[in-house]
């Protein structure tokens, strides 16, 4: 009984104006509009409309014939609200595939951020939030959830559980599995029932990574080639966990990938035992194993860890320093503060700032903005020195300590240790 | 295979240097002798009493242990040396000839172009006595002296173009006498090497050298002369060293000083060299009331160098053209971070540095604030600054004129014409 599982996860960042030091105290205004703007409608007309289109023609295809092909998704909160404000067409076109009954939206955190690293609190908080912008758009109430990346040990699917979700998606990496097939559900050593669903990898990746390279053995991919490795698994499901924008925007149209995709289930039902299945459908099945997963699974670069993001001393001292923040920020209770902090807590300008393959020239380089992961870095602790100044004048307006009046006139220097400065000032 | 000698004409070098140059030819120079190649080298060479400013001492016992030769002609010319500047010592040199002895007789020429003439004749008596198979020079003072020494023995010639006029003037009032020698040697080479991609195409642009003519072979840094000082300090400090010249950019160094200052006054500014626009500078600092923080420190060479290097937190090198640009790559010997502008050659080839448009000063001042007080951004440009410059060996430069020097040589023997 092949079963697949398609999961596909849509993201796009708020990505940052150049932010000089001398923009700090006379601009509060981060993110880059007009490039957010045209990378989402590139996007948009690249992947997400047509992808969305040829998945809808599917459903209804495959809905006459008594089968149904089904996919799932999770977008993030930073992602839905860019399409609202700059591809509404994109929205609709997904709350079109919402109202055929043949997709599944998973949880994850709002921002797309490594909170469950940093703070439990805020990894609930971004959570919920996420729950209802999903609720609100999409009518349904995720109860498989994908941390960022698939960020992932044992801990947090204890976590998981204690929030209620019935599965959470991981990397299917080597090094977790050893043996073992992917295509099984497991659970974590540390949970009651929460099922664990991995990625195939392998499986995933010849779509994601090289469907279109010209150098690899299986060139060109067609869909009645792949169909037919699919159709010799007969575990629990083959789980294809990629990013959504392999179609049209990693794998440009011109590679094939948007026929493929039109011509995969054909493919597939060809064996009249294929199924398309939800991770929340796999979650009802009981687990062949236990997992024991101690260190950080991700499904990033080849490490499948947490280097990409958290390692050198730029992207440590950018986290600590955003999460020393947190308490303050939230106790302020001003929202505009509290949504640009939020904003910077998306995992993506931590990513800019990994140094790890910058010599080699890189993956990295395609999705960064950056020229270096010096300037990434550099923008990104400016713009926390000014929102820290914002915090200061805030706190100063509201009174809270009104002896410190005078403090603040102190002239603002930039600081690596901002969080520290105001805690100073507090006291 | 027998070993390749080469005739090279350069401006200056070690012990007698005042700049880039002299440290591009001695790494060169170096990296080939490792290599098995026979150099000889051939610089104009002043009278005892007007090179003192020049004479810095440079480990010239070191010279000795490979098989380089070093051959001095008499002559007034030095690097970098405009047309005023040379008949200012000229006159100089017929003063001091007056208090010597009535008789004797004018060595040098009247201006700087008879005697780069002069110099080239000299050059052509030397080549029909050494042994060589390739000739090889650096920039246009010693074009006249390749193309005679070709056009003598029809020995292969290589010019080397480490910066053009262009450069020197950033586009403003172009010698023509200069640039008509820079052609020259470039139509009549085998070969020009250019020391950047940046370099390239502006030989191709301004005098019009087909690009399949053109080798780009970047400059390198030292590393078997590595130093060891500790300085103390309190301050955060700012390093510029260079020539104090247009095309150096101080005056950006000294604006952007200017706005970091209004913004953190706990810095220091060194300025390192000296240049015609040294009064300039001065005068400016004052001006803008930073005299207390920004030192002007005279030219330095040597172990000097290196003590500045290991005062600074940072080094900027705001060049407004540079063609290839060695002192970034020795401040990261010294571990000090980078800040470059990108209108040099070293940008092509560096990438653990902050790169920054030479005419932007708000992000110049935004790039030196940063790297001053975020210290994982300091810890990380020089962790892996540091790291990469150790890749910038002489070798590799070196190996790439062998390729060369057996190119136009294969190329002259089947009788092959160059591109």
């Amino acid at each position: 009984m092949p079963n697949v599982c398609f999961y596909f996860q849509v993201h796009q960042p708020y990505r940052m104006k150049r932010y000089s030091v001398f923009n700090i105290g006379n601009t509060s205004d981060y993110f880059d509009e007009h490039k957010n703007k045209e990378v989402m409608q590139k996007v948009a007309k690249k992947c997400y409309l047509p992808t969305n289109k040829a998945i809808l023609d599917l459903i209804h295809t495959y809905k006459k014939s008594g089968r149904q092909f089904k996919v799932s998704y999770s977008i993030t909160g930073v992602a839905l609200e860019q399409f609202e404000k700059y591809a509404p067409e994109v929205l609709e076109s997904f709350k079109k595939l919402a109202d055929t009954g043949c997709v599944e939206f998973l949880s994850e955190t709002y921002y797309h951020s490594l909170s469950y690293l940093y703070s439990k609190e805020e990894f609930k908080a971004q959570i919920e939030l996420h729950r209802k912008k999903i609720k609100e758009l999409f009518g349904q109430e995720p109860v498989v959830f994908r941390n960022t990346e698939l960020i992932f040990n044992n801990e947090l699917a204890h976590f998981v559980e204690s929030l209620g979700f019935k599965a959470v998606l991981a990397e299917g990496a080597d090094h977790i599995l050893d043996w073992r097939s992917p295509n099984y559900v497991y659970k974590a050593k540390t949970t009651k029932n929460l099922k664990l669903l991995l990625k195939n990898y392998k499986l995933s990746d010849d779509i994601a990574f090289r469907f279109g390279q010209k150098s690899w053995k299986e060139y060109p991919l067609t869909a009645e080639k792949y169909a037919t490795w699919l159709n010799q698994h007969a575990e629990h499901s083959v789980n294809l966990f990629m990013d959504y924008e392999t179609f049209g925007e990693h794998q440009w149209e011109d590679t094939g990938i948007f026929n493929f995709l039109r011509h995969l289930p054909h493919e597939l039902f060809k064996n009249p035992h294929t199924h398309f299945v939800w991770p929340s459908e796999l979650a009802l099945n009981e687990p062949v194993a236990e997992l024991d997963i101690h260190n950080f699974v991700s499904w990033a670069d080849i490490e499948r860890d947490l280097s990409a993001w958290i390692g050198n001393n730029m992207q440590n001292s950018a986290l600590t320093e955003l999460y020393a923040l947190e308490k303050m920020v939230k106790e302020l209770n001003n929202k505009v503060l509290l949504e640009d902090w939020r904003k910077l807590t998306t995992s993506d300008h931590f990513y800019y700032m990994c140094t790890k393959y910058f010599n080699d020239g890189d993956v990295h380089k395609y999705f960064n903005p950056y020229d270096t992961p010096y300037e990434s870095y550099i923008n990104f602790m400016n713009i926390l020195n000014d929102l820290i100044l914002r915090m200061k004048k805030h706190i100063q307006e509201k009174s809270i300590v009104i002896e410190l009046k005078d403090k603040y006139h102190v002239q603002h220097r930039i600081t690596d240790r901002p969080a520290k400065m105001l805690n100073e000032v507090i006291r | 295979m027998n070993k390749l000698k080469v005739l090279m004409f350069g401006w200056e070098f070690p012990p007698f240097m005042s700049g880039g140059l002299g440290t591009a030819c001695y790494g060169l120079t170096k990296g080939l002798t490792n290599k098995n190649v026979d150099v000889t080298f051939v610089i104009p060479h002043g009278p005892e009493d007007m090179k003192a400013e020049f004479v810095k001492l440079l480990i010239a016992s070191n010279l000795s242990r490979y098989n380089l030769k070093i051959k001095r002609i008499d002559s007034l010319l030095k690097p970098y040396l405009t047309e005023t500047q040379y008949s200012t010592n000229y006159e100089q040199y017929i003063e001091t000839l007056k208090t010597k002895s009535e008789n004797s007789k004018v060595l040098y020429g009247r201006n700087i172009y008879d005697e780069v003439y002069r110099l080239s004749m000299a050059a052509k008596a030397i080549a029909m006595t050494e042994e060589f198979d390739v000739i090889h020079c650096h920039d246009w003072m010693a074009f006249p002296a390749g193309i005679e020494a070709k056009k003598a023995t029809g020995k292969p010639l290589i010019v080397q173009v480490h910066a053009t006029e262009f450069d020197r003037t950033g586009g403003n009032s172009v010698n023509q006498y200069v640039y008509d020698i820079e052609r020259q040697g470039m139509l009549q080479a085998d070969r020009v090497i250019a020391v950047s991609y940046f370099t390239k195409q502006k030989i191709m642009q301004h005098y019009g050298i087909s690009g399949d003519k053109i080798v780009v072979v970047h400059n390198a840094v030292d590393f078997t002369d590595e130093p060891n000082f500790n300085v103390k300090k309190n301050e955060k400090v700012v390093l510029y060293l260079g020539r104090l010249t247009l095309q150096k950019g101080p005056d950006y160094f000294i604006e952007a000083a200017k706005k970091v200052l209004d913004y953190d006054p706990e810095v220091k500014f060194i300025v390192v060299g000296n240049g015609d626009m040294e009064a300039r500078l001065v005068d400016r600092v004052a001006q803008l009331g930073i005299g207390s923080k920004v030192l002007f420190a005279g030219w330095a060479s040597g172990p000097d160098v290196d003590r500045m290097y290991k005062l600074a937190d940072l080094y900027v090198m705001p060049s407004v053209s540079e063609p290839f640009g060695i002192t970034p790559l020795e401040a990261l010997r010294n571990n000090v971070p980078v800040i470059i502008s990108k209108q040099s050659g070293v940008s092509e080839v560096l990438k653990n540095a902050l790169k920054v448009d030479f005419w932007d000063v708000d992000e110049l001042a935004n790039k030196i604030l940063t790297v001053l007080n975020y210290r994982g951004l300091h810890h990380e440009l020089l962790h892996h600054g540091a790291i990469e410059v150790r890749t910038f060996s002489w070798n590799v430069p070196a190996q790439k004129c062998i390729d060369i020097y057996n190119l136009v040589l294969h190329e002259h023997a089947h009788g092959e014409k160059a591109p």
